[in-house]
């Protein structure tokens, strides 16, 4: 009889060693003539366990974690024996943080082998593009409509109206094209779904496909993710020979394929016409819309762009899911968001609930608080251009017009948490830092603005002339959200400005009593 | 890190087995890095060439993106992330350590040609920061005694 355990593959989970514990059961087990049969799947998100190794029981599968080398001899003797272990975390599917979360896009992210087309298919996969090959296009984009799925990327365009669009283009060529440049400090969403279940993301990208007219999707991945890559060229390759991509899909009319185009290291190439530009060939600059992307995107055909859980969300709303789908999350924020906790958190990584859950569950409640032990000061949500919010803004639902009405943004749902060690006026200075360092340098307000910002930040810092330079900071940060061409610009002064509203005694002002709320 | 000197013929072959892409240019930067480590100058006249492009476009392409290198590396590339969630987690006291402890600043080598040390924004490694790569490898839930251990290791 073999034994079945999986040791993740996740660059989160190699990270801190997981290769080295695969190694080491790999000899153990050699050593000590057990059969053993080794799947290496994607990470079930639960980081501050990774190393987390999973054995199959009759019961179901049972984790143990986090693991170092020197555990995998003991562990082992465990698994064999069912006996206790200090270790032992109990069956996977009842551990508390995973339980309460609502898995329909990570519904199979750590538990299938992301380099077997076949477990994919066992475990539901395929089932939303079988079904839309029987249906028409309007009738793939009207399930999409109807699960009120907006994209994840963090703009929160309906993604069905999108869509609609580019099928109504005309004929002739079209493309797909799947945003996975996901450069936001504190998301890493997009590179589990990669990594952990590659098939759902071809899935979704075939469906748009389909739905719209075109035959060839590109998928941009940061250079950052290498594993990532790796993981989607694997897939592409089986969905091939499979007959899931290429010509005539699965014996239909139907024809699509999908090309890895990796990134160089440009965070504005996330932002979706400089990542067409970079697709290209040229720099990343932004281009000015309109024309829309959907009227002319990549080489000035119509396109289709969505982020890696956008399209990892249309394998489910086309299997039957749409109106379960709507019938999660509140407002018009409709479904489930990937919820990423990181920074300095006791229990970070990737959880999955409706919308509506709010920021002081989440940080307190779900993530444990800080992992330092001390009082959690600040947190940004969104990413770089999203908003700082102290304790005072924890009653925020997750949902994009609630924290669009308190100055903030949920963007691609990263949550940063910052201890009472912070420096909020440094924090500040980061934000026009970044926002110089990154600047595709296209328009002024951006190119210009960011560096006289964060010169401007360090005045204050220096207490030269606060009142004016303050004053000078918020005019700027008002040219630069209203002048911007694209998002990196005009969302800059977010971080900035939560940071002086929330934070002013971090920039040697008097505490003011809080605005932004109201 | 395997890198093959810089060879011309070399470069053309690798060159002329892309140019059927869309949009190639990408493509080509990073398969010439891949192969030599770096893209030299004497690169640019050749994508330029085979693409129908001016010299001038291909060297705006190679000179936009952090990641294409106009320089040979050191040995072994050392990437410390700088970005908010290492930054929560420490990571600014680390970035200090290591260019204390290398004796060079960020996107710069060790004098002895050992170590090239950059900085990067997000690894998407952040629920486990502080977060770096050395070369190939990624290193999370890094401390002052871990990241001594990859220093030393990075030098030898």
């Amino acid at each position: 009889m073999s034994v079945r355990i999986f040791v993740p593959r996740d660059s989160g989970s190699l990270a801190v060693g997981a290769d080295e514990v695969a190694a080491e059961l790999n000899r153990v087990a050699h050593e000590r003539d057990v059969a053993l049969d080794l799947v290496r799947p994607g990470s079930r998100g639960l980081y501050w366990l990774e190393p987390m190794l999973e054995v199959e029981t009759p019961a179901g599968r049972v984790a143990f974690g986090p693991t170092t080398v020197a555990d995998v001899a003991s562990i082992l003797d465990a698994i064999l024996s069912d006996g206790p272990h200090p270790l032992k975390l109990g069956l996977t599917e009842q551990i508390p943080w995973l339980k309460r979360q609502t898995r329909l896009t990570f519904v199979r992210c750590g538990i299938v082998d992301p380099r077997s087309i076949d477990d994919y298919r066992a475990h539901g996969g395929y089932k939303g593009l079988e079904r839309a090959l029987k249906l028409s296009s309007d009738a793939i984009i009207d399930d999409v409509v109807k699960s009120g799925l907006r994209g994840r990327g963090g703009a929160g365009f309906p993604t069905g109206t999108k869509w609609r669009t580019v099928a109504q283009a005309g004929r002739g060529q079209k493309y797909i094209c799947c945003n996975a440049d996901e450069g936001d400090s504190g998301t890493f969403a997009d590179r589990m779904l990669m990594e952990g279940d590659p098939f759902m993301v071809i899935e979704g990208m075939t469906i748009a496909g389909i739905a719209v007219g075109a035959t060839k999707g590109y998928i941009y991945i940061r250079s950052e993710y290498p594993h990532a890559v790796v993981a989607m060229n694997a897939a592409i390759e089986a969905a091939r020979r499979t007959g899931y991509l290429g010509d005539n899909i699965c014996h239909s009319t139907d024809s699509f394929d999908i090309e890895v185009r990796v990134g160089a290291g440009a965070y504005i190439c996330g932002e979706e016409t400089s990542m067409l530009e970079s697709l290209e060939g040229k720099r990343g600059t932004v281009r000015a819309k309109p024309p829309l992307p959907a009227h002319k995107g990549l080489f000035g055909r119509p396109t289709v762009i969505n982020n890696v859980l956008t399209f990892s969300a249309v394998p489910y709303i086309l299997d039957g899911g749409a109106q379960a789908y709507a019938d999660c999350g509140m407002g018009r924020s409709r479904g489930t968001k990937p919820i990423q906790l990181a920074g300095n958190v006791k229990h970070g990584g990737l959880f999955e609930v409706a919308f509506g859950i709010t920021l002081g569950e989440l940080i307190d409640d779900i993530g444990g608080g800080t992992l330092s032990g001390r009082p959690v000061r600040a947190v940004q949500v969104g990413g770089p251009l999203g908003a700082y919010f102290p304790r005072a803004l924890f009653d925020t639902p997750f949902d994009y017009e609630a924290f669009a009405a308190r100055s903030g943004m949920v963007g691609h749902g990263g949550v940063v948490v910052f201890d009472d060690t912070v420096d909020m006026a440094k924090q500040a200075r980061f934000a026009m830092e970044f926002c110089a360092i990154e600047s595709c340098g296209k328009c002024t307000p951006c190119r210009i603005g960011s560096t006289r910002g964060a010169e401007t930040v360090d005045k204050i810092i220096a207490g030269d002339k606060p009142a004016a330079n303050i004053a000078v900071l918020e005019d700027l940060c008002n040219t630069m959200k209203f002048g911007s061409l694209c998002a990196l610009g005009g969302l800059a002064p977010i971080p900035v400005l939560s940071a002086l509203t929330h934070f002013p005694e971090d920039f040697g002002l008097a505490p003011r009593r809080l605005q932004a709320a109201e | 890190m395997h890198q093959e000197p810089w060879d011309p013929t070399r470069a053309a072959e690798i060159i002329a087995g892309l140019t059927h892409k869309e949009g190639p240019t990408l493509v080509i930067l990073h398969a010439l890095q891949e192969a030599f480590g770096h893209v030299p100058e004497a690169a640019e006249p050749m994508v330029a060439q085979a693409l129908n492009l001016s010299r001038a476009e291909v060297h705006g392409v190679l000179t936009f993106y952090p990641d294409f290198r106009r320089e040979p590396p050191g040995r072994h590339v050392l990437k410390l992330c700088r970005a908010e969630a290492c930054q929560a987690a420490g990571g600014d006291a680390l970035a200090a350590r290591v260019e204390n402890r290398l004796g060079v600043g960020f996107g710069a080598t060790t004098a002895d040609g050992a170590v090239t040390l950059e900085p990067t924004y997000c690894l998407g490694l952040c629920a486990t920061a502080p977060a770096a790569m050395l070369d190939d490898r990624v290193i999370g839930r890094l401390d002052a005694s871990r990241l001594d251990a990859l220093m030393a290791e990075a030098q030898q």
